[in-house]
């Protein structure tokens, strides 16, 4: 009887669906192939390797630049860590400056734009790729990455613009144009027009369609499979009017209940972790094993290296040139604070809550091994690893999560989707800055990007996971590729600033105020 | 001794009640006012981009709003009134930052106004009086 029912449970929804689908389906598929052919050619140079090796060039040069950052400045992510807490306490905040922006205002609203699906769908994804070892490498970039975002934070504030009127901008393409000028290097410009160029793409892939595609994804998880270009539809409505429609009330919203959402998400992690902390120190085991050894899963050691360190560049954005223009509005006559309050970011993005995703999925046993050697069993295709239920991305973050809370999908879903939400509003600002900045302000201007971006809402939606995240990636270190060598120019800037600052914090001549 | 008195002022009635409180005791003791008015702000609070970059325009609006709709008709209103009046705008928690002004300004005493409201976000989240009695650093006087 049980089963019968079950049964019937299962056919009605089939039946119903199997006449309506067939053309929204072929518009998806319509929208899909022809993505995934315009975007081929881009995806494969950014990610070509070096030649003989399957190691791309790309992952090598955002893990050189971040160790070269970290050594360049003296392992600073570690020695200003608790300086950069008490500047985002406001321990350092003169109180005649109430009602700028604060250090810890800059600090949320560049981790809204970071924490996001890169954390929960990203995660997924490099751990049934790479396995649990990715998540060492994860650590790792993250670690180092601090020094990155510090190095390019710093300079978003020292060359932003401030205009007449009291708004500002800032951002790469400013520190390009201006920094070189200053240091009399050559083509500054055309390296903020090229970094520009890769902004909007990245704006539109990363964070606009990777978001929309994982919302997507995590809804019909919840309610049952239907076509992606509805939610991609509902999602584009929202998003012209808050972006175009000067919508404050929706923004605000979001902007309040991600924070808790965040905070929610990791406590549910750790209660996880608690009620299974027998498994913790295995998790651990898995992961140290699995970063040198790849127990035995697609591409072996290397393989869990390069998703651990995509997966981290993608989720924190380190080098990446985003959270410059985010962090450039705080108020502040010291640039390089702003520096050390975003080297946070990192930490609190990747080393805590990416961890979080990762130790919750290899604890709750989503990953099939077998039991005889260990070894983790690959799918047909050897590329990824056999799921509980062939879960991918954001649906094996939840099934870890719900295998201890059923309730917990639902959390999730609705997690997911502000997360993706704040992020494509974050996103829709950077690339509008880099759009402004080519093409100058004005109401035409901005319109016509703002619209663009809603349409590429529905495009992802709609196209599969393969593409979108292929696109994503791609776009995304196409701006590291330009931003990381603007940053090996500028970096000098930023010592100069450092040692000025840290030698005056020594001396008493910077005071707290609190 | 110079009496310096601040008074925690916004549109609302109590709060002219208070500054007539403070007059009628400057009137008969001597001594100045401070016209306090907080705009209440945290730095704890989530902005969205495109609010991070307008935010130093507009707290030149709301200062320049507050000064020319609430202090500065004050202030010419009473400047035939024989007392010493100045005044202090500030942003922050409104409590807080009254104790910060008084102390400041070198102030002996605060006056607010009750406003009166047993609403629900008092209940919930106290009132300027209420927290002000609790933590002020000179005597305060609460002024139905």
């Amino acid at each position: 009887m049980n089963r019968l029912s079950k049964v019937a449970a299962l056919a009605a929804p089939a039946l119903m669906a199997a006449s309506a689908p067939v053309l929204a389906q072929s518009i998806d598929q319509t929208i899909n192939d022809g993505f995934a052919s315009a975007t081929g050619w881009f995806v494969s140079f950014i990610f070509s390797p070096f030649p003989g090796t399957s190691f791309p060039w790309i992952v090598a040069w955002l893990v050189v630049a971040a160790t070269v950052f970290t050594v360049y400045f003296g392992l600073i992510q570690f020695r200003a860590f608790p300086h950069s807490i008490s500047l985002v306490k406001g321990d350092y905040s003169d109180p005649n400056d109430a009602g700028e922006v604060s250090h810890f205002q800059a600090l949320a609203t560049a981790l809204s734009g970071t924490v996001g699906l890169g954390n929960i769908a990203g995660v997924a994804v490099a751990v049934g790729i790479g396995g649990p070892g990715a998540t060492f490498w994860m650590i790792l970039a993250g670690l180092m990455g601090m020094a990155s975002k510090f190095t390019e934070c710093t300079l978003g504030v020292k060359y932003r613009n401030e205009y007449a009127d009291g708004t500002v901008s800032g951002g790469p393409m400013y520190y390009m144009t201006k920094g070189f000028a200053e240091r009399g290097i050559p083509a500054g410009k055309f390296m903020a027009v090229l970094f520009s160029v890769f902004c909007i793409l990245g704006a539109l892939g990363g964070g606009n369609m990777f978001q929309a595609n994982q919302a997507h994804a995590q809804i019909s998880n919840v309610v049952g499979d239907f076509p992606g270009w509805i939610t991609g539809i509902v999602f584009a409505v929202i998003v012209f009017a808050v972006i175009v429609g000067g919508l404050k009330s929706i923004a605000s919203v979001t902007e309040k209940v991600v924070p808790f959402m965040g905070v929610l998400y990791v406590l549910t992690a750790l209660v996880i972790l608690l009620m299974n902390y027998d498994m913790i120190g295995w998790a651990f085991g898995q992961i140290f094993a699995g970063a040198f050894t790849g127990l035995g899963v697609a591409g072996g050691m290397v393989g869990a290296l390069i998703q651990g360190f995509k997966r981290a560049a993608f989720s924190n954005e380190a080098g990446v040139g985003s959270a410059a223009i985010a962090h450039a509005a705080v108020r502040t006559k010291e640039p390089i604070t702003e520096g050390f309050v975003s080297l946070l970011e990192p930490f609190i993005d990747t080393v805590v809550i990416c961890t979080m995703t990762a130790l919750v999925i290899i604890i709750t046993g989503q990953l099939v091994s077998d039991p005889a050697t260990g070894m983790y069993l690959l799918d047909e295709g050897a590329s990824t690893i056999q799921t509980v239920n062939d879960n991918k991305g954001v649906a094996l973050t939840s099934a870890a999560f719900s295998s201890a809370f059923g309730w917990f999908q639902y959390v999730l879903a609705i997690a997911v989707i502000l997360f993706a939400f704040s992020t494509m509003i974050s996103w829709s600002y950077y690339g509008l800055k880099a759009w402004t900045f080519l093409f100058g302000e004005g109401k035409g201007k901005e319109l016509t990007f703002k619209v663009i971006f809603c349409i590429f809402v529905v495009i992802g939606a709609s196209a599969s996971l393969g593409p979108v995240i292929d696109f994503s990636d791609a776009a995304i270190f196409a701006m590291a590729v330009v931003n990381i060598m603007a940053l090996y120019f500028l970096m000098p800037i930023v010592k100069g600033e450092m040692d000025s600052y840290l030698s005056r914090l020594k001396s008493g001549e910077i005071k707290k105020f609190h | 001794m110079s009496h310096r008195i601040v008074v925690g002022y916004d549109d609302s009635g109590s709060a002219k009640s208070a500054l007539e409180f403070a007059m009628n005791l400057t009137k008969t003791q001597g001594g100045s006012i401070v016209v306090a008015h907080v705009l209440e702000w945290s730095p704890y609070s989530f902005l969205t981009p495109t609010e991070l970059e307008e935010r130093h325009m507009r707290r030149r609006e709301e200062l320049e709003r507050a000064n020319a709709a609430l202090l500065a008709p004050l202030v010419e209103s009473l400047k035939d009134s024989g007392v010493a009046i100045s005044t202090a705008l500030k942003y922050g928690h409104i409590s807080e930052t009254l104790c910060e002004i008084a102390t400041q300004e070198g102030a002996d005493q605060i006056v607010v106004g009750r406003t009166g409201s047993s609403g629900l976000s008092s209940r919930l989240f106290g009132s300027v009086a209420g927290s002000l009695a609790q933590s002020a650093p000179v005597p305060v006087t609460i002024v139905p």
